[in-house]
């Protein structure tokens, strides 16, 4: 299970691909690709989107559902998707509706 | 210090231009990634998790009250209200996007700072003992020499793209301060028997995944060869330093894989070719250089004895300050004071705007103008009379800064890790704020004795973990956080690389491991006096591994 995920071109921010289809400052309503066919999909849409300038350093990264909410497998990414960890009144968490990382 | 010439300033602000055309044009689409990454790089613009990040140099951690409240402004303005002083006394900001930093460029340039080569395969930051110019065991101030080697290696074409990137620390005083066995050259200053200045020539040390300490392979380089010896170096690594293997590209391997003997041999044929040529530093040039570093107009202040006696007396926090983060001025009524950016339970080096502007506030009424950053992620007023110290004290409380803490074990050393950087693989900050707060008793802390503990997040080292007397090493194992724990590293004149002790400890376990190491400590200590760094050598790691393993290997 997988979704898309970059950083916005000109402020950096984390950013992951929708299902609305629209590149999200939130995790939460990320588009899910469950088999071969969607990852490749999600996957075009990242080298369009770089190569249009939206984007930068586009990955597909692996995620689970808990609770019907998308929890990524890495650490790295759970932090990206919420903030620092040693400052919860920074970055994601610190806007209403994100939740924590760690 | 170091004021800009017409030359610089118009450098740097065709710098700044011609990089805020770049970004312009990265932002419009009419450069690709590819083509900007380089360029940004090269302006100390990183892209991390969370963000952007500018890392702006601070040659040879050198500042003044005005840099400082700029820097201040742009935490404010620009990102989100603080920075992060870095172990290259650098400055760090998290959070700036893209579009304004050709204006943060612009506004730093007004002030003569910029980020070029804070990145890149290049000759980075020049960076020096944070006391130099105060120091009472200095022998001279080494900064015109790293100023020097700044104004060399700008944008120097033979050196701009180098198999890897090259550090340089200078050191004027036998007790080495700025780590200079732990860099690609290391240059300690010192005078010969006919008083003559030059320097001890160290190359290939390094932290990183191949943790090194440096060969001397000069023990007096006259002043005047500084550039001419320098070149040879970097020339002999730029020729001969792989480029097929990005982990096996600093010198340090070339040292190691060519041997010390044969590439002494090559850079001194190199040397024989340049001595007497263009490079030649005139002893007029390094004389001028000198004087924008001539000490300031320390006059006498000799009621300072009597105030920090009463003050003392007064204050036990004040005394407690006085005796940790106050240190010996070569002018018997002057200290220079550690600035700590490790109050318990704080992100090492972190600084908020409001703290920022404290601190210049007392730099330009108590100290000269004058603050420094130092390698170990603090503050230094160089010059303050002691006279003037209960009042520098008393508003640094008031900012909460007045941490007495200084070389202790909760002045620690921690790279952003995981809760920023995009390389890292684990968490450090939060490790060393639990840290911080087991030891958070400033008398167990005194009790402890020094202690230099340092936390890197990857095998990169940032956080200069090798050369902790306590080191910890964050790194993944199976999509979780471990802590491995090394001892016996040392990043003074008496460097060492610290040994790995054992397997690693999950986060929920690491401070309790490091409390181990540390009661260990205090139970085999000879002495009150006997540093834990010393003890450690005296016993090695049997007794630690026992401490922390015993229990389990006797089960097993």
């Amino acid at each position: 299970m997988k979704i898309l995920t970059a950083n916005r071109l000109h402020d950096g921010e984390a950013v992951w691909f929708g299902t609305n289809g629209h590149w999200n400052e939130a995790l939460a309503g990320a588009a899910i690709a469950v088999d071969d066919e969607a990852v490749t999909a999600l996957e075009r849409i990242g080298v369009e989107a770089y190569e249009n300038n939206q984007v930068v350093d586009v990955e597909l990264i692996d995620v689970a559902l808990a609770d019907g909410e998308i929890l990524p497998k890495r650490l790295r990414e759970r932090i990206r998707a919420a903030g620092p960890t040693n400052r919860s009144d920074l970055g994601k968490q610190a806007r209403p509706m994100i939740s924590r990382a760690a | 210090m170091y004021r800009y010439d017409e030359f610089d300033r118009s450098f740097v602000n065709a710098r700044v231009a011609q990089f805020s055309d770049q970004v312009e044009r990265r932002l419009a689409g009419e450069i690709t990634e590819d083509q900007f990454k380089p360029l940004r790089l090269m302006n100390g613009v990183y892209l991390q998790l969370h963000a952007y990040m500018l890392r702006i140099a601070v040659p040879y951690g050198t500042l003044n009250g005005r840099q400082m409240r700029k820097l201040a402004h742009v935490a404010r303005t620009y990102d989100k209200g603080y920075g992060h002083f870095t172990t290259r006394q650098n400055i760090q900001f998290n959070w700036p996007a893209l579009s304004d930093i050709p204006a943060i460029l612009e506004e730093l340039a007004s002030v003569e700072m910029h980020a070029i080569q804070t990145s890149g395969n290049c000759i980075r930051n020049v960076t020096a003992d944070h006391f130099a110019g105060a120091a009472a065991d200095e022998v001279a101030d080494p900064r015109p020499y790293a100023e020097i080697l700044r104004q060399w290696s700008s944008v120097h074409p033979e050196f701009s793209y180098l198999p890897r990137k090259f550090k340089i620390a200078v050191t004027g005083a036998g007790r080495d301060r700025a780590a200079i066995q732990v860099h690609d050259i290391g240059l300690h200053l010192k005078k010969d028997a006919d008083g003559r200045l030059g320097f001890a020539v160290y190359v290939g040390g390094g932290q990183g995944r191949t943790p090194m300490i440096a060969k001397k392979i000069r023990d007096f380089l006259p002043e005047e060869d500084l550039l001419s010896y320098t070149t040879a170096i970097v020339r002999v690594y730029n020729l001969h330093g792989r480029r097929d293997n990005k982990f096996k590209a600093r010198i340090k391997i070339l040292v190691h894989e060519t041997g010390t003997e044969e590439l002494t041999k090559q850079i001194e044929a190199e040397f024989a070719a340049l001595r007497d040529g263009e490079l030649k530093l005139p002893d007029k040039d390094i004389r001028a250089i000198e004087t924008y570093f001539a000490p300031p107009p320390l006059t006498p202040r000799p009621e300072g004895d009597d105030a920090v006696r009463l003050a003392r007396l007064a204050s036990k926090d004040f005394a407690d300050w006085l005796g940790q983060n106050v240190t010996t001025h070569k002018h018997a009524d002057y200290a220079a004071v550690t600035i700590s950016l490790k109050a318990i339970g704080e992100a090492p080096g972190d600084a908020t705007d409001q703290q920022m502007e404290a601190v210049a506030a007392l730099a330009e009424q108590y100290g000269f103008d004058e603050i420094r950053v130092s390698h170990e992620q603090n503050l230094v007023l160089p010059h303050v009379a002691r006279a003037d110290l209960k009042a520098v004290y008393d508003r640094l409380v008031e900012t909460g800064l007045a941490t007495a803490n200084s070389n202790l074990i909760s002045d620690i050393i921690a790279c952003p890790g995981l809760d920023y950087c995009a390389l890292a693989n684990a968490r450090s900050i939060p490790v060393a704020q639990e840290i911080s707060r087991r030891f958070a008793s400033l008398e167990r802390q005194r009790e402890i004795g020094e202690l230099k503990l340092k936390i890197s997040g990857c095998i990169n080292a940032c956080g200069h973990h090798h050369v902790g007397h306590i080191g910890i090493l964050g790194v993944e194992k199976k999509g979780s956080e471990l802590y491995q724990i090394t001892l016996g590293g040392s990043g003074d004149e008496t460097s060492s690389i610290g040994e790995i002790v054992g397997r690693g400890f999950a986060p929920d376990a690491i401070t309790d491991a490091v409390e181990t190491v540390v009661e260990t400590y205090l139970g085999l200590r000879s002495d009150p006096s006997e540093r834990f760094i010393d003890a450690y050598r005296r016993v090695g790691p049997a007794p630690f591994k026992e401490a922390l393993y015993g229990r389990e290997a006797r089960a097993a």
